[in-house]
């Protein structure tokens, strides 16, 4: 059967209206409960590599938001220099969105995380035990081979060791550098050292297989088949535990650490 | 039920299954299914697809104009993906985050174009329907096989519960790595064709070319 040119323009119209209401209808109204998944990913994320829960545990949204609320307190931490900015309301600083906005960012020096755009201030989580500070989650972000990674760093209170390290959202091939994801490769990271001696960060992806932490403690093994996401996640932590991210943050805690003494926020 | 329609549904289950007669939709049968869950998380969402894409081109088949049908199919399946990738993200986030990029491959999985084309545009709505929920099916227990497979001897586990104990974790089972690898996955889909082709011989090669290259999408089979 012949139809005319008409009825074709209006049929696929007709076509593309249905399905465009289909498919924002289902976007706008599933958003608010893709919003709480997504951030209680993020928060499961965060207590995962300060230890608090492991990969395979499962716990409800509910369990996960009251043991981050119990456990984390999150600070700002003013990046320039490197004091803490309790002016901010540290539950509602979103560190995403304030690096694109101009009001509280500044564009970075150039770097090999490409990133483009620094905040002013930090959102760092202190992990709290009993009234003391046990760990420093710091976030890190950089572009990897096609993706910009997202995720947290965590650092003993000796500010060198590495208690672990996560990522949340990332775009990287599956399998390859998506790995970044593997347990077993989050694994390797604890009890490696950040900083040398001096104080330069020093903590590399290396290409190939690195030795346990305690005889290599500033290499961890490359993952296989993503050499740019490998290098993707040495340049972020250098670019983040450096000058330009937290190193102020972190130089400012060797001097005056304030691990007893802070007060709740 | 009547007969034809058990016959639609149960069909692509063994004597006409996508992925072990039409060789359709291996890309992802081979990257979902490390894992039970995953895999039927997988299913369940193209049965969705497949069901609803059939049932909706089937209600308007007679009104599609011929020249742009194929775009009109495409446009449906994918708002349905979209639509199913939604819901995922909604309900069952951590299984969409490991799902990850295969979701909205489910538009290039041939078997729902497939069976769009060769069966909704010439049937009415109702056997359509089961005709994409028995496709989806056929896909699906595959998938579930291979990621039973898979699962058990690649982590020792079957739906995430331990059933091997692994020799790491103080059991005495040594996974084979190689399941939770695609080689793994390419052996078993190739071993389960074989058997079901040896079950039944009238399935080799020679019928095989009369189905399956006068369906439309064959030629993209590889994905």
């Amino acid at each position: 059967m012949q139809h005319s040119t008409g009825y074709i323009i209006g049929f696929s119209a007709a076509v593309c209206v249905v399905c465009a209401l289909l498919v924002s209808g289902s976007a706008v109204s599933l958003k608010p409960l893709q919003d709480r998944n997504a951030l209680v990913d993020k928060q499961k994320n965060i207590l995962a590599v300060a230890g608090l829960m492991s990969s395979d545990e499962t716990l409800s949204a509910d369990q996960i938001q009251t043991l981050f609320e119990e456990k984390i307190r999150p600070v700002i931490v003013n990046l320039e220099t490197g004091q803490v900015d309790s002016e901010i309301d540290a539950n509602t600083f979103d560190q995403r969105s304030a690096s694109k906005d101009p009001e509280t960012s500044q564009p970075a020096p150039t770097n090999a995380s490409k990133i483009l755009r620094i905040p002013y201030d930090g959102l760092v989580y202190e992990v709290v035990k009993e009234g003391e500070v046990k760990t420093l989650i710091l976030p890190i972000e950089g572009m990897g081979l096609w993706s910009i990674l997202y995720g947290y760093l965590a650092l003993d209170t000796d500010l060198t060791t590495i208690r672990g390290i996560t990522f949340y959202e990332q775009g990287e091939t599956a399998g390859l550098g998506g790995e970044v994801e593997n347990p077993r490769w989050k694994a390797l990271w604890p009890g490696r050292k950040a900083f040398d001696e001096r104080w330069n960060v020093k903590i590399q992806v290396k290409k190939g297989a690195a030795g346990p932490a305690k005889d290599d403690p500033y290499q961890v093994d490359g993952l296989s088949g993503a050499t740019l996401t490998s290098r993707g996640v040495t340049n972020m932590i250098r670019f983040w535990l450096g000058p330009d991210g937290f190193g102020p943050f972190i130089a400012q805690l060797r001097d005056n650490p304030r691990w007893t003494s802070v007060k709740g926020t | 039920m009547a007969s034809t329609e058990r016959e639609t549904l149960l069909d692509p289950l063994i004597n006409n299954n996508p992925i072990a007669l039409q060789v359709l939709g291996l890309c992802s049968a081979l990257a979902v299914t490390t894992k039970m869950e995953t895999a039927f998380v997988m299913s369940l969402a193209v049965v969705a697809v497949t069901a609803l894409s059939n049932l909706s081109i089937s209600l308007i088949r007679n009104y599609i104009p011929s020249s742009i049908r194929i775009i009109v199919q495409l446009t449906i399946i994918a708002s349905l993906v979209i639509v199913t990738d939604q819901v995922l993200k909604a309900f069952v986030f951590d299984i969409s985050k490991q799902l990850s990029v295969f979701v909205g491959l489910i538009i290039t999985n041939c078997i729902i174009m497939g069976r769009a084309e060769a069966f909704a545009m010439q049937n009415p709505p109702l056997p359509s329907f089961i005709d994409g929920v028995g496709n989806g099916l056929g896909y699906g227990l595959v998938l579930m096989l291979v990621a039973f497979m898979r699962e058990l001897f690649g982590s020792g586990k079957v739906f995430g519960f331990s059933v091997l104990p692994l020799v790491t974790e103080g059991g005495w089972y040594q996974p084979n790595g190689m399941m939770l690898l695609a080689p793994g996955a390419f052996f078993l889909i190739g071993i389960f064709i074989w058997v079901i082709r040896s079950m039944r011989p009238e399935q080799v090669e020679e019928d095989f070319h009369v189905g399956a290259l006068s369906e439309p999408g064959y030629e993209g089979s590889v994905r």
